[in-house]
């Protein structure tokens, strides 16, 4: 199975709240909330940490959760993340930079 | 159904959290509104580093919302790096209060690239003689219409923002036919707010009662006019344990001089963050914590008005007249306008006039005398 590599979006508002995060999309200014799960994606979301890495070291270790399990909602949900443009998700380390004028990854 | 950031606003008031600060960058400005209610003089701003200094500090204290305005925010040379600090580095969404005149089509472009929440644009009428004669700018209305279309194009959410005055009363209607043929957004404000040192001279622009009166009875603004203008029903104990607004609560307001304050219309400084961390004006300025500690309750005058649970009084304008906890004339007149029934207030003050006229019989008095 490939790596999954995840990465904030800059253009996102963002503030974690009461421990979870409270994103602004760039796209539509939709404003979601993350759950505890998603916020630990976000937040580990640093282009260079696979996300088993991430599963095992932050929701396994959190929720007592079966890993290859954990993975697979895991991966469910950054993909839908990303679908909202809130995280990058790619098969490799993604650079993070602050975007620059035009940019629209 | 509460919307998301109803119940994230929730939240951060449980927390004590500043969710959405108004920062206003400059009172400089390229207008000369009739109305409005600064000093445009600078007398030392923040620097480029003690606003990126604040940024940084305002969103390790949780706010969100951060609204950019003035002034005329675009006077600031460092605007843009500004702009781009609070987007990209600390991630705010940011909105913007602008007059628009500087913005042409690369400022909008700009704009659009950092990326912001919305822009909201004052105009006055339709009609430029009308509109330029508030700004005091010959030719301003073309300019900020003009603006308002480069950012349209670029997809921006743009906001027109329609202030009522004695001197515009008539062409609301015209302003929002222009929102609708650009496809904007327009809100209207029939609030005229003494200005920041005090002086009320200003409060003769507000339109009168009767137009007052005709304006919230327009179906285009306030939808089911029955519904909008009825009396509310007598507050309970438990309305009365509600807070006067969110000034102080979840939102404040930082001068260009660092000034913090408890709402843009609530002059009442409580620190400065050039001395202070923002942080520590938040949760221990006393000045912050009196305004803080405000229940409907305890409103001198207004606990017993008809109009409480429904009046959109204003504990900045009330304590501009003197009392934050007193009543704010101007939105008594506005519940007046919208039901008939006099405020609390209103009848209060027709009482002491009434004991007025009888200290006018003293000169038949004197005149028996003599």
């Amino acid at each position: 199975m490939s790596k999954l590599f995840l990465a904030r979006n800059p253009r996102v508002a963002a503030r974690a709240l009461d421990g979870e995060m409270m994103i602004m999309s760039a796209r539509d200014s939709t404003l979601f909330t993350l759950n505890k799960t998603a916020t630990i994606l976000w937040q580990s979301a640093d282009g260079a940490t696979p996300l088993d890495e991430i599963v095992q070291s932050r929701i396994c270790a959190e929720f007592e959760v079966e890993a290859s399990e954990a993975l697979h909602d895991a991966e469910k949900l950054a993909r839908e993340l990303a679908n909202h443009e809130i995280l990058f998700v790619s098969e490799q380390p993604i650079p993070q930079s602050a975007p620059s004028a035009g940019s629209s990854r | 159904m509460k919307s998301l950031l109803e119940e994230m606003t929730e939240k951060a008031l449980a927390r004590n959290i500043p969710l959405s600060v108004q920062l206003d960058l400059t009172y400089r400005c390229n207008e000369r509104c009739v109305h409005c209610y600064l000093d445009h003089d600078d007398h030392g701003e923040m620097t480029t580093s003690e606003i990126k200094h604040l940024l940084d500090e305002m969103a390790l204290a949780g706010v969100f919302i951060l609204t950019l305005s003035g002034g005329e925010i675009f006077l600031r040379k460092d605007f843009f790096e500004i702009l781009e600090y609070a987007r990209w580095q600390r991630q705010f969404c940011v909105k913007l209060k602008t007059n628009a005149i500087m913005i042409g089509e690369r400022e909008a472009a700009r704009i659009r690239d950092i990326g912001v929440e919305s822009i909201q644009i004052s105009i006055y009428s339709h009609r430029p003689e009308v509109h330029d004669a508030i700004t005091l700018v010959p030719g301003s209305l073309k300019r900020s219409l003009d603006a308002v279309r480069f950012l349209k194009s670029q997809g921006l959410r743009v906001i027109l923002a329609n202030v009522l005055m004695v001197h515009n009363v008539d062409d609301y209607r015209g302003v929002r036919s222009i929102a609708s043929e650009l496809g904007v957004e327009c809100t209207l404000d029939p609030t005229i707010t003494p200005m920041m040192d005090g002086d009320r001279s200003v409060l003769s622009l507000n339109i009168d009662r009767s137009t007052l009166h005709e304006v919230f009875r327009d179906p285009a603004l306030v939808g089911n006019v029955d519904e909008f203008c009825e009396v509310s029903v007598p507050a309970d104990e438990n309305s009365l344990r509600a807070l006067p607004c969110s000034a102080s609560h979840t939102t404040c307001y930082v001068s260009p001089y660092g000034d913090v304050f408890p709402c843009v219309q609530f002059p009442l400084p409580t620190g400065n963050v050039r001395k202070q961390r923002f942080i520590d004006i938040w949760r221990y300025s006393d000045r912050m914590n009196d305004v803080r500690s405000i229940r409907l309750k305890d409103l001198t005058t207004c606990t017993s008005c008809t109009h409480v649970k429904a009046c959109t009084r204003c504990p900045g304008l009330a304590y501009s007249e003197g009392n934050m906890r007193g009543p704010s004339s101007q939105d008594c007149e506005k519940s007046f306008a919208r039901t008939g029934v006099p405020s609390a207030n209103m009848l209060a003050k027709k009482h002491s006039a009434m004991n007025l006229i009888q200290i006018q019989s003293l000169p038949n008095v004197t005149g028996a005398i003599a």
